[in-house]
């Protein structure tokens, strides 16, 4: 299936009025991973050794996307484990490491390589997202290697949070990095993600410093994070960021419920309605207001 | 003497209508290609330059566009129910004779329909009564007692075994009641050289066939070669009565489409084929409007109001068809396909402006699924014309492309497609369509040792059944490849009563009078159900399928246990039986002989047909319940493409062009937000796409741009999309013709949210 999510303004999933094939073909566990070897260990040391060096890696799924994550046609790969708990996840699946799958960084790569063409033709290239890419630094670091070798273009979508696990030898290697400002004052920030925002912050300044290329993603959720002040506060921090090329104002929808309760977990936002083109366009004025380009 | 080569230019000998022409080969004998070669011009600019519709353009359209919802509501327009139709049989016919620069209608008023009764009467007689219209008795008595048919003749001929195979829909769409179609008449040789010259021509073959002992192939050529001639002089008697003398070559822009037009009128007044393509014209007239321009008697705008009036009468050609017939084929398509760009064997594209004017008329006169707009696409197409193509088919959705690397390398620069997919050489090469076969329900025949699994009945010979519960895939492949030998042979011998008879009794005068004598003929298979076989047999190969029988051991249903790589996602596990079938079928189709030495050749394409093959067949081990439609072409099935629409479209790019020479269909559908954010991104985006897609050596793609909410909306409101045009399967189709049930099967496809 194709996930449709806040990286996809509108994009509407049309269910099909059939069983799905085999159990499953939408939100079984490691389908995402079709088409590449998966690494099977019944040593548990041996795994964490593997995934310690970066030989191994925990991965929701991989796709072939044009227009989200970055220029172009990329490959993004969605990498398993999340460290924010945000009440508007729309991958919940993807919040824990233990649900993803075992794959060596070399499967991977050699699907990558697959696509060098393909990437080359459209612009596009390498996008590793997640969860939460950063869980994973010694695995991100080989992929980001790996494709540097090859001269693809490289991405990394992240919530900042985990910022410091991106070393420079690795932001080397890093063409543009996505970055997920989910709230500019603090407290709203804790409630969405349960976590702090200082480490976002801190991130985007260092990628700043550097002259690393970023584009900013907001989720505009009504009643969670559409103060106006909130949002000021977004657009004046990213404003202070030289190397921004874009904004990404992405509006909220209710794509993602049914795997809350598929997952049984409590979704806190049940009943909270997308926003209004209005409402979207007040707040894409907001940053559009400090001469950023907006979308 | 010199020996530098100095562009010739056309003699003082030669007719006036030629001047300033590069003479070469082309001037000796009929070689349209030669002429365009010598003579075109490039554009490699953008489309800039380009002119909106006339005021006369506008009026005339709206005056047709008035007609259309009074067609939609009754179907028909309005039928000549009494005058069988050939070149002559009709007086002229205009919309707003006064307004119109181009003219010929098929009967004497627009949308009036013909009969054609040589492909079979007893569709005719079906398709009054749908309508309402009375049989005409003298005619009724001709074509049952005095004139035999195509349709009569094939059901002399055909063996148990065609017929049995027919009835229950493993072969289907035979066109063995209506006109084959899939042939193109090289219609530019009207214009570049005049009917006297092209009849002259006709008279010097015969001369070379006189020479010949009377054998029977030689007979059935010289007979041909004579309703040839005899049609080319009532293609002139035609053009008359519309008070055009077409005896000498085009003098202008104007008459170059006029005279084309005229020939290919001719081809739709005597033919009710499946498809009725037009070929490759507009690098060809481009010629003759770029010296009209250059000489100073043309505009841009009234180069433009020469090719959308010339559209205009293309959107309006019209077949008297069946409710059943335009089930299986979705609407009331006419394919009046037109072949687009390229790159020629010099490497110079085959872009011109006129090349842009064709793709202009969709917004001068709005989208349309005819004519079917078809892109040769080629990562080497001059920039401004690529991105035009991709901002034509994000704005209207009207637009196929072909992989011209894959066309020019099997059939030279000067090829156009066929209906759809189907490439062949103009005016040197004709195809013998051979609608297709079931291969979904071949499987389960193999399950069943030859017994249809809906209604128990034995249609292939008798076959050991799969025994046991869990079905065992080295058995079942086993069991596959024998019923597939029977089927390859069951087909072949049907395709070759059906292409004797039409050419006995509903033979295509003029299409043929505008070809080479020595023609290559190709024997045009086709596979229908790929993705579902494909994925069935991944099912039974990496997963558990239970077998489930009734009480008299017939499998009907199937329990699938477990995960299983399916066909579009880039998977080899998967994509690999699916070459291994098309491979496979082509190789049991080439061991039997075909009518007239005709090439084999096969398509991995099921028009938007797939809903009715689907109907006809039962669960699948896949988990495919029966009458679900199946994928349409070489779609993947719907929504088990998990990775993007391009991983999607990659496995569909592994399918070996050289196994399946008659074209591998791909639909893609996308939102334009999926392409990007602004209108540049979505055409840089779609552009990459296209490259990358015919660099990996896809063949086929059609780009569905739309909205599911649009979508939805047009299914309750038709009146307000009179023209939403979607592209299924190698063909755009009027949304709002569809039966709720086709749109309901567009709405289920996996919309690519990001591509």
């Amino acid at each position: 299936m194709t996930i449709t999510d806040e990286r996809q303004p509108g994009a509407p999933v049309v269910s099909l009025g059939m069983p799905l094939v085999g159990g499953s073909h939408e939100r079984t566990q490691g389908h995402g991973t079709s088409g590449l070897a998966t690494a099977e260990s019944d040593d548990r040391s041996a795994r964490l050794a593997a995934v310690r060096a970066g030989d191994v890696g925990s991965v929701h799924s991989w796709e072939l996307v044009t227009a989200v994550d970055g220029p172009g046609t990329r490959m993004t790969v969605f990498l398993s484990g999340c460290p924010l708990r945000c009440l508007y996840c729309h991958n919940p699946d993807t919040m824990e490491m233990r649900r993803g799958t075992d794959v060596p960084a070399d499967e991977l790569l050699g699907r990558i390589a697959r696509y060098r063409g393909v990437m080359k033709a459209t612009g596009g290239g390498l996008t590793i997202s997640g969860g939460e890419p950063l869980m994973q630094p010694a695995f991100v670091k080989r992929l980001l290697r790996g494709a540097r070798a090859m001269d693809i273009h490289t991405a990394i979508d992240t919530s900042g949070y985990l910022g410091s696990h991106l070393s420079d030898e690795m932001l080397d290697d890093v063409d543009l990095v996505l970055l997920d400002v989910k709230s500019g004052d603090p407290e709203t920030y804790r409630r969405v993600t349960g976590r702090d925002l200082q480490p976002t912050l801190d991130f985007g300044r260092r990628l700043a410093a550097r002259g690393t290329e970023i584009w900013v993603r907001f989720v505009l959720v009504p009643g969670l994070t559409d103060d106006v002040d909130n949002v000021e506060a977004v657009a004046s921090y990213v404003a202070s960021l030289a190397s921004v090329s874009r904004v990404e104002v992405l509006p909220f929808h209710q794509m993602g419920r049914d795997k809350w309760t598929e997952l049984a977990m409590t979704y806190e936002l049940e009943d909270t309605q997308p926003p209004t083109p209005e409402l979207v366009e007040r707040v894409r004025d907001q940053f559009r207001s400090r001469g950023l380009r907006v979308y | 003497m010199s020996t530098t080569a100095v562009p010739q230019q056309v003699e003082a000998t030669m007719p006036a209508a030629w001047e300033g022409f590069v003479a070469g080969p082309w001037v000796d004998h009929v070689d349209v290609r030669d002429f365009i070669q010598r003579n075109y011009t490039p554009y490699l600019g953008d489309s800039a330059f380009l002119a909106g519709p006339t005021a006369r353009t506008t009026a005339l359209w709206e005056r047709l566009a008035a007609m259309f919802p009074a067609e939609r509501e009754k179907g028909v327009y309005d039928i000549d129910a009494t005058t069988p139709s050939t070149i002559t049989s009709h007086a002229p016919g205009y919309i707003d004779e006064a307004n119109e620069v181009v003219v010929g209608l098929q009967t004497d008023a627009p949308l009036k329909r013909a009969i054609m009764p040589n492909g079979g009467y007893r569709m005719v007689l079906n398709s009054l009564e749908t309508y309402g219209y009375e049989a005409d008795p003298i005619v009724t008595e001709i074509f049952t007692k005095y004139r035999k048919t195509h349709n009569d003749g094939v059901f002399d001929v055909y063996p148990p075994a065609v017929r049995a195979a027919r009835s229950s829909h493993i072969i289907t769409g035979l066109p063995d009641a209506y006109g084959r179609g899939r042939i193109i008449g090289d219609y530019r040789r009207v214009a570049l050289y005049g009917v006297d010259a092209l009849i002259a021509a006709k008279k010097l073959e015969r001369a070379e066939l006189d020479m010949e002992r009377s054998v029977e192939n030689v007979i059935r050529d010289r007979e041909e070669l004579a309703e040839q001639t005899r049609a080319l002089s009532e293609l002139k008697a035609m053009a008359a009565s519309y008070g055009y003398d077409i005896s000498l070559p085009a003098t202008t822009g104007r008459e170059a489409v006029q005279w084309l037009y005229f020939g290919y009128l001719a081809a739709v007044k005597e033919q009710n084929g499946a498809a009725m393509s037009l070929g490759r014209t507009s690098t060809f007239l481009d010629v003759f409007l770029q010296r009209d321009i250059e000489a100073g008697v043309l505009t841009e705008e009234g180069a433009q109001e020469i090719i959308d009036d010339f559209v205009i009468k293309l959107r309006i050609v019209r077949f008297l068809r069946t409710p059943e017939y335009d089930n299986l084929f979705s609407g009331d398509p006419t394919w009046v396909t037109e072949s687009i760009a390229g790159i020629g064997e010099d490497g110079r594209p085959l872009v011109t402006r006129t090349s842009f004017r064709y793709l202009q008329t969709l917004y001068n006169l709005g989208p349309a699924p005819e004519p079917n707009m078809t892109v040769f696409w080629s990562d080497k197409l001059p920039q401004g014309f690529k991105d035009c193509c991709a901002q034509v088919s994000i704005d209207t959705s009207a637009v196929q492309y072909e992989s011209d690397d894959l066309i020019r390398d099997s059939w030279g620069d000067d090829a156009a497609i066929a209906c759809c997919v189907s490439p062949m050489r103009v005016g040197k090469q004709m195809q013998f369509f051979g609608a297709r076969v079931n291969l979904a329900k071949t499987l389960l025949y193999a399950i069943n040792g030859g017994r249809d699994e809906n209604t128990g009945k034995q249609i292939a010979p008798v076959g050991a059944p799969v025994e046991g519960e869990v079905l065992d895939y080295d058995d079942v492949m086993a069991k596959f490849d024998t019923m597939m030998d029977w089927l390859a042979q069951t087909y072949v011998d049907a395709l070759n009563c059906v292409h004797y008879m039409h050419d006995k009794y509903a033979y295509e005068r003029i299409e043929m009078a505008l070809h080479d004598r020595t023609i290559l003929r190709t024997m045009a298979c086709g596979i229908a159900g790929l993705s579902v076989v494909v994925d069935s047999l991944s099912a039974i190969k990496y997963a558990k399928v239970r077998a489930l029988r009734t009480a008299d051991g017939l499998v009907t249903e199937y329990a699938t246990e477990g995960d299983f790589p399916t066909y579009g996602n880039d998977d080899d596990r998967a994509d690999d039986i699916a070459v291994w079938i098309v491979q496979t079928f082509m190789e049991k189709i080439r061991r039997f002989p075909t009518y007239r030495d005709a090439t084999h050749t096969q398509s991995v394409l099921t028009i938007t047909s797939n809903v009715v093959y689907g109907k006809a067949t039962g669960s699948t081990p896949d988990g495919r319940r029966a009458g679900e439609p199946f994928a349409p072409g070489a779609n993947p099935m719907n929504g088990r493409d998990t990775h993007g629409m391009l991983a999607s479209a990659l496995s569909v790019a592994k399918l070996p062009y050289a196994e399946a020479q008659d074209g591998i269909s791909l639909t893609s559908s996308v939102v334009p937000t999926g392409l990007g954010r602004t209108r540049d991104e979505q055409v840089t985006n779609l552009v990459g796409l296209l490259d990358a897609y015919t660099l990996s050596n896809g063949y086929h793609m059609n780009v569905n741009v739309l909205n599911r909410e649009t979508l939805l909306d047009a299914m309750e409101h038709p009146e307000n999309y009179p023209q939403l045009t979607i592209r299924v399967s190698g063909y755009a189709v009027n949304f709002v013709r569809l039966t709720r049930e086709q749109q309901l099967d567009v709405l289920s496809r996996t919309f690519h949210g990001a591509v």
